[in-house]
């Protein structure tokens, strides 16, 4: 018991130790990058959960996913990744009819699924450094099923913080897209309007 | 018939399975990975037999699991669930065991004892009350842990998504499966029945998720490929960053070095 008690004491001291020296340095930007990336997820957690406790209709949920979606999420980077190495061809006015179509659907083909998150509850438990980003763990708790491990990965190289990917139980939402939307382009024989036109139907 | 005779050719079929098992978990074990993070030689065999599935499913299995649905109200298919998850456990029992992992054999054995008894046949779950959850394992994860690589894409006709290895897996599963090997039909079926009872329950629930991938994806060959292979990955505790140096694949692969 005794021991127990000793151990756990010091890896409070040397967590609160750690913390503290963090945030002593400026130079070390590590927690505090990491504490805003939580702190996005944060904000976009409590404005999901409001949206899914509001009791709206399925077009008004759809609206609001789609502002939540434009305000957190880096659409940009996660359009222009979901189209692969064929965005860097295209001409800037493209670009922003293929991101504006895409940012359309997404917000349609996840935001009328709302409705089976009634009842739910988003909970983020904590945030690490990867590579250049960081990723944001959070546990989902849906009505009627064990919790499930839901992840987003934050960057600010957009300019802001916005995370550009969402990794359900290891399901990267990036890398399903970018088979999804490959898929498209191939049906239209690489045409990007062609593209463009079925995903402002699809979703 | 006599249990004598039935007794010798399911022996001998159980031996010649698991001599397929050891004989297909080495060809499952290749070092091909492909650009794409995706390996699917046999893409044209399994996107047939992926159009035979969809058939099944809007033909067969879809209506049938909303007719389950539309009969039994929630809580009776939750406690079905339940039976079926419980009649799986000693065959978790088993492949943890074999993964070496002592401490969740004995946590398995204790959760179907107690399941098995004050929770009724299994069909209730007091065990994960007293914090003794379920732990699902299966073969595929006790040949990762041996060290066997995952192998080729695979549809399976009914199953669905799967690997190379993880169909060795499906197949040792079967065999091993303490309910086919010691008891006698008809009981012997109950888990078979419970399997598909379970599944339809699934099918139902997840219904809209399940539609839209199958029904409304541009193709939905390529979305249940990558969901299945990305959601099993996580689940054998594989994660992109340690595994994946491949970026068409690995979803820690800054997209921000791309542009």
């Amino acid at each position: 018991m005794k021991i127990f008690d000793l151990i756990t004491r010091r890896g409070f001291i040397a967590s609160a130790g750690a913390t503290a020296l963090a945030f002593a340095l400026p130079g070390t930007a590590f927690a505090l990058n990491d504490a805003q990336a939580k702190a996005l997820i944060d904000r976009a957690v409590a404005d999901i959960n409001k949206v899914i406790s509001s009791g709206k209709s399925v077009n008004a949920m759809i609206r609001d996913f789609e502002r939540i979606f434009a305000k957190y999420g880096d659409v940009q980077i996660i359009a222009r990744s979901a189209l692969g190495p064929d965005a860097r061809g295209l001409s800037s006015s493209q670009l922003n009819a293929y991101t504006k179509a895409f940012q359309g659907y997404m917000a349609r083909k996840y935001g009328k699924r709302f409705n089976e998150f009634v009842g739910g509850q988003i909970d983020v438990k904590g945030s690490r450094k990867v590579k250049s980003f960081y990723e944001v763990k959070t546990s989902v708790k849906l009505r009627g099923q064990s919790p499930f491990e839901v992840n987003f990965l934050v960057s600010d190289r957009s300019g802001k913080d916005k995370f550009f990917d969402m990794i359900i139980e290891g399901i990267s939402l990036r890398l399903s897209e970018k088979a999804e939307i490959g898929a498209m382009l191939d049906r239209n024989g690489g045409n990007i309007n062609g593209l463009i036109n079925d995903l402002k139907k699809a979703g | 018939m006599s249990s004598r005779k039935t007794k010798a050719p399911a022996k001998l079929g159980r031996s010649l399975l698991l001599c397929a098992v050891l004989a297909l978990s080495a060809c499952a074990s290749n070092d091909q990975v492909s650009r794409t993070g995706i390996y699917d030689p046999k893409e044209d065999a399994n996107r047939k037999m992926h159009e035979f599935n969809k058939d099944v499913d809007r033909y067969l299995f879809s209506p049938a699991s909303n007719g389950y649905g539309f009969l039994f109200p929630q809580p009776v298919r939750n406690s079905f669930s339940r039976f079926a998850d419980h009649l799986s456990l000693p065959n978790d029992v088993i492949n943890h065991t074999l993964q070496g992992d002592l401490e969740e054999a004995v946590g398995t054995t204790w959760r179907f004892l107690i399941n098995s008894t004050v929770g009724i046949a299994g069909f209730f779950d007091p065990a994960s009350a007293i914090d003794i959850p379920r732990d699902d394992t299966d073969f595929g994860e006790t040949l990762h842990v041996w060290g066997v690589q995952e192998g080729a894409y695979v549809e399976l006709p009914f199953f669905g998504p799967s690997t190379s290895r993880d169909t060795v897996g499906l197949m040792a599963d079967i065999a091993l499966n303490p309910f086919v090997v010691i008891f006698r039909d008809p009981t012997q079926y109950i888990g078979v029945a419970a399997y598909v009872v379970d599944a339809m329950g699934n099918r139902y629930d997840f219904d809209d998720t399940i539609d839209s991938i199958l029904y409304e994806s541009a193709d939905s060959y390529a979305q249940a490929r990558i969901l299945y292979l990305q959601n099993r990955r996580f689940d054998l505790g594989i994660s992109g960053e340690d595994i994946y140096t491949d970026p068409e694949f690995n979803p820690y692969e800054d997209p921000y070095e791309d542009f």
